[in-house]
């Protein structure tokens, strides 16, 4: 049944691209034509050691690709396309791969593990393959086989542990898996290349190791082999070893204690001398460790001991940990360019340094501020640079009052440095600058005042003027400098907004700024700007601002066509401005006839943004009609049949699930603004919320908002919902039961399953109230339903306040709206009578006034 | 296989402004929908969608003791504390409360199908609130009437048992002076349970069947000072309409009430309840002066807004006329004023249904007693009065209309709570 393909193979890796395509036609023509066979040759071909590597290599590849993608509809059809071949094939494939691990090539044998990963994460949780861990448990038990076995062995186990969970094993098999792995990292009796895949596996497999990191005994044993691997003369194990040390800090945190001595040391040697891939490795425990202590300490609500034992390693190790990074600071990069793939020391030591700051908060700053003050005036930019990351760097965590004097006295040695003749010390001094004004410049906090506040935005103005990655991060400081004027919108800011908005404007239009970070940073400093300032006092100038950027909307679209990329960016920027500045004049109905005025251009604009793709919605452009529809109102109907179609593309793009997402929303916001008027489209709309409803595509987090906005539609279009109500209320019921059913110690399930519970609620309560004056009757065959899923979450003691405060208003929607004719589906009438007191005791209050009403309500019916 | 990616976030805002944007949207959608939805329920039960309710069991205090809590008070209240509500507040509150009938200008159609009519008792239109153990009437202007003991629910403290002691009823009412008692007109609420949004129909069923059974109908005793009483209520058929107008009923009648049957009790005025007087049927036909006599030119009371017209309480006001703003200052006038006009001799000048011209004769400020301006209906009801009134032969003329007649069902309708 196999056949030949390894001309095609090569010919598909050839250098001439005629060649090449026919090559590659060739080969997609005999997978459709009869995929078994073809996966079979493929296997034949990798497995074959007199075939050339680079075919086998291509097979083992092609294979691989055709058991897994990253797309999740594209793999569960690779998963039914697999599960349906033939089992003789299957195990021939089986077979073909297992002997492939053994193989004198490196990279058939790597190769040959990978696919065999794919398969078992397939095969092994439907218990299609329960020979595979003893076949490669077998490749290790035997001493004498070839070392390149063994490490592909390993390997292949690595991965395996990867792809599925270790409840698809037998705890038996788990065990003999880690023995396996654990004893492939003995020194004394593998090669360095086994050891070093035996390591790599071990990362692999620590989620599998729970039970063993249970046991004290395997706990020590599997701790000592990683500690001694960390110290191997070999760098890739070292870092290997030391990759398993971080994520065991994530993972086991709990039970490091007695290690954390030891450690201490390795990581500290690494961190001051060892090579640069070790060394980050060894700081990522640090900040693994913060992680936890940060996790633990904002969920320490009372001493339940839920969450685990907080055991202070960061406060333990703080005056010993605290220099060996600040050490690390001295060690920057010349010419470090603003490419995001660059992951050095000193940027690894500096992050670490900001979670110990969150972690440990007032206690960093007598180890820090020491090195700051004695570094800052040192000649060497590398000196002032780490001062002023140092500092920037526990701005975060430590109390206020602490951090006000300390800015108090160092704000102008930091402007002045915004002057230095270094590059690196500007950039960090203005990152500086900008975490000043987001952690300390509220409306309470003095650390900017009428007297320092001209200065400041003297020296920031100045300072859009720097390089582009300068410029950049002044962006950022002016964006939260606003951010602090966001709930005062305070006058003292007004003088300053036009400079501002015109320094941002030619900010953003530089020509050296073809950098695009730069100019999305100024606009969404403008953003912040609009948001925050005083509307009274500058609805003029915003006023202007939004006659200036339709204009610059219009531009982008007379750009040429080849400059796809440049153009969709400019126009995110654009609209997010528009949404800000239409959501700003929008607030006052003084200041709303600015939109009112323009609100055909602004969709004209809009529209014709649409119109610049073809396949898929502007997702910035479709957020800003969200706000002009809240500001339109009713008006808003004119727009709607050229809408439209976006609409339908928003509501089907699964791929980006956020433009989907966002577009739900605005679905919501206009059928708010129309009501009936919106009905012409409610079919078509209605439909595609349905189809996303029940798409396994997309992504989880949509689907709540859907629901709630059936509840917007029902509420809108009254009782022109009857005919969606056997369809909508059934996925309502499906949804309940899936969160009836949902695992409860999952916490970011139980998340999911809170917003799906709020939104359930929404949906029925806009729905009854919908009907509630026309055909309250429509809705009585669910009341069944609905009352049993309201009593079900009501009665679990740990319910989320809002989920409470949507069930006790669908409760008190459906009894207004169904009257008496419900009374007699109340099993348990005085639960739902003392939950409602109980509500009723509540301090939150926007509960306890819906808990009121609902009682209120509900007393209609109590004594009938 | 690489080492996993360990680089974080480095000098980069933790958020970015598009997702900080996503979140504001989000906000507020959520709280357009909660604006609405909670609209959605205001609108469907005015009374109920109070704030929180304090369930301590209060005490009915006496009327002078609770003066000095008024201003500590909410602006909105429970329904049960409506009871205990004084001075403006509580005459605002009732105010929006009571259903107002329009006066009947012209004839509605299908008055033998859709629409009660009964002979309105003279008297003191009020609310009586019963709760707490005590029961309080309230007149229009939310002055207390009354406070005294009924065998109403919860309306004695020696009455218990008769359902929880939380629970209250209101019953729009006129007491009628000569025989002391409560005629009942409209049923509101009973026993906790709202009836303002069910229909006449319904709320006239449930009055005739429910107030019998508490008592609250028997002769005066020492937990019941008041006796209270139904009203003769009548299809507006040939036979009822006669009734009404000409039937025997032991109070002074003045005029009749038409209820359409369909309508919810609406707070405030509705063209869904009519009043129509002739002098057979009231002795309060033409408006009086203070002093009780007919004035010999029809007295409007309108109230003066800020810009200087001077409006009926119709919402949306109707216009009657605009005072000139150096008459306003120089009689000490402000926006908000109830002022006495006469309507002289060029009197109202109607077009096509809509009021064009009044020719207005300012006589001075209103009795402070009155709460609220005229309404467009009363105004024209009290001029169509004194010139060509609506009589009791057109009302019968309009049930005999052809129109009607076709309509009207085979099988002749029961008079269900007469």
């Amino acid at each position: 049944m196999a056949v030949e393909i390894t001309q095609f193979l090569l010919a598909a890796q050839s250098a001439d691209a005629r060649v090449r395509i026919e090559a590659e036609a060739n080969i997609r023509q005999f997978q459709e034509q009869n995929l078994p066979a073809f996966l079979l040759s493929l296997s034949v071909e990798l497995a074959n050691n007199e075939k050339p590597t680079e075919s086998r290599t291509l097979a083992g590849l092609v294979l691989k690709n055709l058991l897994d993608a990253k797309d999740a509809g594209t793999k569960e059809l690779l998963t039914r396309q697999w599960i349906a071949i033939d089992i003789s094939i299957v195990s021939q494939i089986k077979d073909l791969l297992l002997r492939t691990l053994g193989s004198s090539v490196p990279e058939a044998r790597h190769t040959s593990a990978q696919v065999i990963a794919k398969i078992a994460s397939i095969d092994i949780p439907r218990k299609q393959w329960p020979d595979l861990i003893g076949s490669l448990l077998n490749n290790m038990t035997q001493r004498d086989n070839p070392a390149g076995l063994k490490q592909s062995t390993l390997e292949a186990l690595g991965y395996v542990c990867e792809e599925i969970s270790h409840q698809d094993l037998e705890q038996g098999e788990v065990n003999n898996v880690l023995t396996a792995v654990v004893q492939g990292m003995n020194l004394a009796e593998n090669s360095p290349e086994v050891r070093l895949a035996a390591t790599r596996a071990l990362y692999n497999a620590l989620d599998f190791a729970q039970t063993n990191f249970d046991t004290q005994m395997e706990r020590d044993f599997i701790m000592k082999m990683v500690c001694e691997t960390a110290l191997s003369k070999e760098v890739q194990i070292r870092q290997a070893a030391f990759e398993c040390l971080a994520s065991i800090a994530s993972r086991y945190y709990e039970v490091l204690e007695p290690y954390m001595q030891a450690l201490f040391e390795l990581t500290s040697n690494a961190i001051k001398g060892d090579e640069e891939g070790v060394a980050l490795q060894a700081i990522e425990f640090w900040s693994s460790i913060c992680d936890e202590e940060i996790e633990l300490q904002e969920f320490e609500i009372s001493d339940t001991g839920d969450s685990g034992p907080h055991s202070k390693f960061i406060e333990k190790a703080l005056a010993s940990l605290v220099p060996l990074l600040l050490e690390t600071l001295l060690k920057q990069e010349e010419d470090l360019d603003q490419d995001d793939n660059i992951w050095n020391i000193a940027m690894a030591g500096g992050t670490c340094l900001q979670l110990v700051s969150m972690t440990v908060g007032d206690a960093i700053l007598p180890l820090v501020m020491p090195f700051v003050e004695a570094n800052i005036v040192k000649p060497d930019w590398h000196c002032r640079e780490a001062a002023t990351f140092a500092f920037g760097s526990v701005l975060e965590g430590p109390s206020t009052e602490k951090l006000s004097v300390l800015v108090h006295s160092g704000l102008d040695f930091l402007l002045r440095l915004m002057k230095d003749e270094n590059n690196h010390v500007k950039d960090t001094t203005a990152w500086t600058l900008s975490r000043i004004f987001e952690f300390l410049h509220s409306p309470g906090s003095t650390v900017i005042s009428s007297a320092n506040l001209p200065r400041v935005v003297e020296i920031l103005v100045e300072g859009t003027k720097d390089a582009p990655n300068v410029a950049e991060k002044v962006c950022w400081a002016i964006y939260h400098l606003s951010q602090g004027y966001e709930e005062t919108c305070s006058s003292l800011f007004t003088p300053y907004v036009p400079g501002i908005v015109e320094c941002l404007l030619s900010t953003a239009s530089r020509a050296d700024g073809d950098d695009s970070r730069l100019r999305s940073s100024a606009y969404e400093s403008l953003n912040a700007v609009v948001r925050c300032s005083n509307l009274k006092e500058t609805s003029q100038i915003i006023a202007q601002l939004l006659v200036v950027i339709m204009n610059k909307l219009g531009q982008t679209l007379e750009l040429s066509s080849d400059d796809k990329e440049k153009q969709g960016d400019l126009q995110a920027s654009f609209c997010g401005v528009l949404q800000v500045i239409i959501q700003k004049l929008t607030s006052d109905d003084g200041t709303k006839r600015f939109i009112l005025e323009a609100a055909d251009q602004i969709m004209l604009l809009f529209l014709r943004v649409f119109a610049c793709r073809s396949s898929t919605v502007h997702e910035e452009a479709m957020l800003a009609i969200g706000a002009l529809a809240y500001a339109t109102g009713p008006g808003f109907e004119k727009y709607l049949p050229e809408l439209y179609k976006y609409l339908e593309m928003g509501l089907q793009n699964f791929g980006e699930f956020q433009v989907c997402a966002i577009t739900v929303g605005v679905v919501g916001d206009i059928f708010r603004a129309l009501d009936e008027k919106a009905l012409p489209y409610c079919d078509g709309i209605m439909s595609h919320l349905m189809k996303d409803l029940s798409s396994e595509a997309l992504h989880r987090s949509v689907k709540p908002p859907i629901f709630s906005v059936f509840g917007d539609i029902g509420l809108a279009i009254g009782e022109h919902f009857e005919k969606y109500v056997p369809y909508a209320v059934q996925m309502m019921q499906g949804a309940s039961e899936l969160c009836a059913r949902m695992d409860t110690s999952d916490e970011e399930l139980m998340e999911y399953g809170n917003q799906l519970k709020c939104s359930i609620f929404e949906a029925y309560s806009g729905i009854l109230q919908g009907f509630k004056d026309s055909k309250p009757e429509v809705m009585l065959p669910y009341a069944q339903h609905l009352l049993q899923f309201i009593e079900l979450v009501l009665r679990d003691v740990n319910r989320d306040a809002n989920v409470t405060k949507a069930a006790v208003s669908a409760l008190g929607d459906l009894v207004d709206v169904l009257g008496l004719t419900i009374k007699p589906l109340f099993g348990d009438f005085a639960f739902f009578v003392g939950i409602l007191q109980e509500c009723l005791q509540t301090d939150d209050e926007s509960l306890s006034e819906t808990t009121a009403w609902a009682y209120a309500i509900m007393r209609r019916i109590m004594n009938q | 296989m690489a080492p996993h990616d360990l680089r974080r976030a480095y000098k980069r805002p933790a958020i970015s402004d598009q997702q900080r944007r996503r979140e504001l949207a989000l906000q507020r959608q959520e709280q357009a929908r909660r604006d609405v939805q909670l609209q959605a329920r205001r609108l469907a039960s005015t009374l109920l969608s109070l704030p929180p309710e304090h369930e301590q069991p209060s005490e009915p205090e006496p009327e002078s003791a609770s003066e000095s809590k008024e201003s500590e008070s909410d602006v909105e209240f429970d329904l049960r504390n409506a009871s205990k509500l004084r001075g403006t507040e509580a005459r605002k509150w009732f105010a929006r409360q009571l259903m107002l009938p329009e006066w009947m200008i012209d004839v509605p159609n299908r008055l033998p199908h859709d629409w009660y009519v009964f002979a309105r008792p003279s008297g003191k239109r009020c609310f009586v609130v019963s709760s707490d153990g005590a029961t309080i009437s309230r007149q229009r202007n939310g002055t207390v009437l009354h406070r005294f003991p009924s065998a109403l629910p919860n309306g004695s403290r020696s009455r218990d048992g008769s359902g929880s002691a939380q629970s209250y009823s209101i019953l729009d009412c006129i007491f009628h002076e000569m025989d002391q008692t409560y005629y009942v007109i409209d049923m509101v609420c009973w026993r906790g349970y709202s009836l303002f949004d069910c229909t006449a129909e319904f709320r006239f069923f449930w009055l005739s069947s429910k107030l019998g059974e508490t008592g609250a109908c028997e002769a005066p005793s020492h937990y019941h000072r008041y006796r209270f009483s139904l009203v003769p209520v009548h299809n507006c058929d040939h036979s009822g309409l006669y009734s009404a107008y000409a039937g025997a009923v032991p109070y002074v009648k003045d005029g009749l009430l038409f209820y359409n049957k369909h309508a919810h009790y609406q707070p405030g005025n509705t063209p869904l309840a009519l009043v129509w007087k002739d002098e057979s049927c009231s002795q309060y036909v033409i408006d009086t002066d203070n002093k009780g006599q007919v004035p010999s030119h029809q007295q409007v009371v309108l109230e003066l807004q800020g810009d200087g017209n001077v409006t009926t309480s119709d919402d949306p006001p109707v216009v009657f006329g605009c005072l000139d703003s150096a008459f306003i200052q120089q009689s000490g006038l402000h926006s908000g004023c109830l002022l006495r006009f006469a309507i002289g001799d060029g009197g109202l000048s109607v077009v096509d249904g809509k009021l064009e011209k009044a020719d207005l004769h300012y006589l001075g400020k209103s009795n402070r007693a009155r709460a609220f301006a005229d309404t467009y209906s009363k105004i024209m009801f009290q001029n169509m009065v004194r010139r060509s009134p609506l009589k009791i032969d057109d009302l019968v003329a309009s049930i005999n209309s052809p129109d009607d007649e076709g309509n009207r069902p085979v099988v002749p309708e029961v008079d269900m709570v007469g």
